[in-house]
């Protein structure tokens, strides 16, 4: 079985994912239908907030994988700035977009849910404002990336950016409890367990295996074009020293 | 939409939005992958090759 030292073989690594990312991305597919069939046709209207429970279906999994993948990312800003692994900061470029995504769509489903049930599409309540600055942080590392032109310059630049902005992450999750918010408290990551019933938690954590296997497959993906990127940019720039040294001989290319 | 109650217009909204973006990211992953493929076997059929590799053959 590969370890992860045999994984930061890029080589290997594009050989494994290859035969990866079909199972990934049929059983995401599988959970992501058999989620919305259960949350849209089976889960019942909350007696509270009728139908609207149903945006709860992608705006929590949308809220997890903002933080799981930002937390994914400075483990990868370890393993560049400590063990200097070779595929950590390819990791940890490639998450960046799809977090954001994911903060971004958080974001907007809970103004669409906002409005409705608070009378509001925005308050400066400290569970939105933490996952704003969440997003503003994801931003601000896809263009730390898109300033150096260095891979592996960018990458410590952007490792330690990241390392600090994870401050960020136990406040999101623990705001409702630290400050009183007008966002709800967890409901289904307690410590005394779910306070969710069966019906509308099964779908839930069904679309979060979905959507999870659906980030970590586009993951995958953006890792793959990030290493083609990286040998394109090497092969590219060996060629260019090929010729400048074959025109400074007078020799033809 | 009329199943939907009186607040159906903000649920489709957020799965539209969700569509939107997820659409969004599926594309431009797909894109960047199919270019970066297409980049590389561009230099390789041009015999560009690294250095060990040119030590290889």
């Amino acid at each position: 079985m590969a370890s992860l030292i045999d994984l930061a073989n890029p080589t290997r690594f594009m050989r494994y994912s290859a035969v990866l990312l079909p199972w990934l991305a049929g059983l995401s597919a599988v959970s992501l239908v058999v989620g919305f069939y259960l949350a849209w046709f089976v889960a019942p209207a909350d007696y509270q907030q009728g139908e609207t429970i149903r945006i709860m279906f992608v705006h929590v999994p949308a809220a997890w994988l903002a933080m799981m993948f930002y937390t994914m990312m400075t483990l990868s800003s370890l393993g560049t700035l400590v063990w200097r692994h070779p595929l950590a900061d390819v990791a940890q470029k490639t998450a960046a977009p799809i977090g954001a995504a994911f903060a971004l769509i958080c974001l907007l489903t809970g103004a669409f849910w906002g409005k409705p049930m608070w009378g509001t599409y925005w308050v400066w309540d400290a569970r939105l404002t933490s996952m704003l600055v969440l997003l503003l942080i994801y931003l601000g590392i896809m263009a730390l990336w898109r300033t150096l032109d260095e891979p592996s310059q960018a990458g410590r630049a952007v490792a330690i950016l990241t390392l600090v902005g994870f401050v960020n992450v136990p406040i999101i999750k623990f705001s409702v409890d630290w400050w009183n918010t007008l966002h709800q408290p967890a409901s289904v990551l307690r410590l005394d367990g779910p306070t969710i019933h069966a019906s509308m938690l099964w779908p839930l954590l069904i679309l979060a295996v979905g959507f999870t296997l659906m980030a970590l497959v586009l993951h995958l993906v953006s890792m793959r074009a990030e290493i083609m990127r990286r040998r394109v940019r090497t092969l590219t720039i060996l060629e260019a020293e090929r010729l400048d040294r074959l025109a400074a001989e007078g020799a033809p290319a | 939409m009329s199943e939907l109650g009186p607040h159906a217009s903000f649920i489709l909204a957020s799965y539209a939005a969700v569509a939107v973006v997820l659409g969004g990211l599926i594309a431009s992953v797909l894109l960047d992958h199919r270019a970066q493929t297409r980049a590389l076997a561009e230099l390789e059929q041009r015999g560009v090759g690294r250095r060990s590799d040119r030590g290889r053959s």
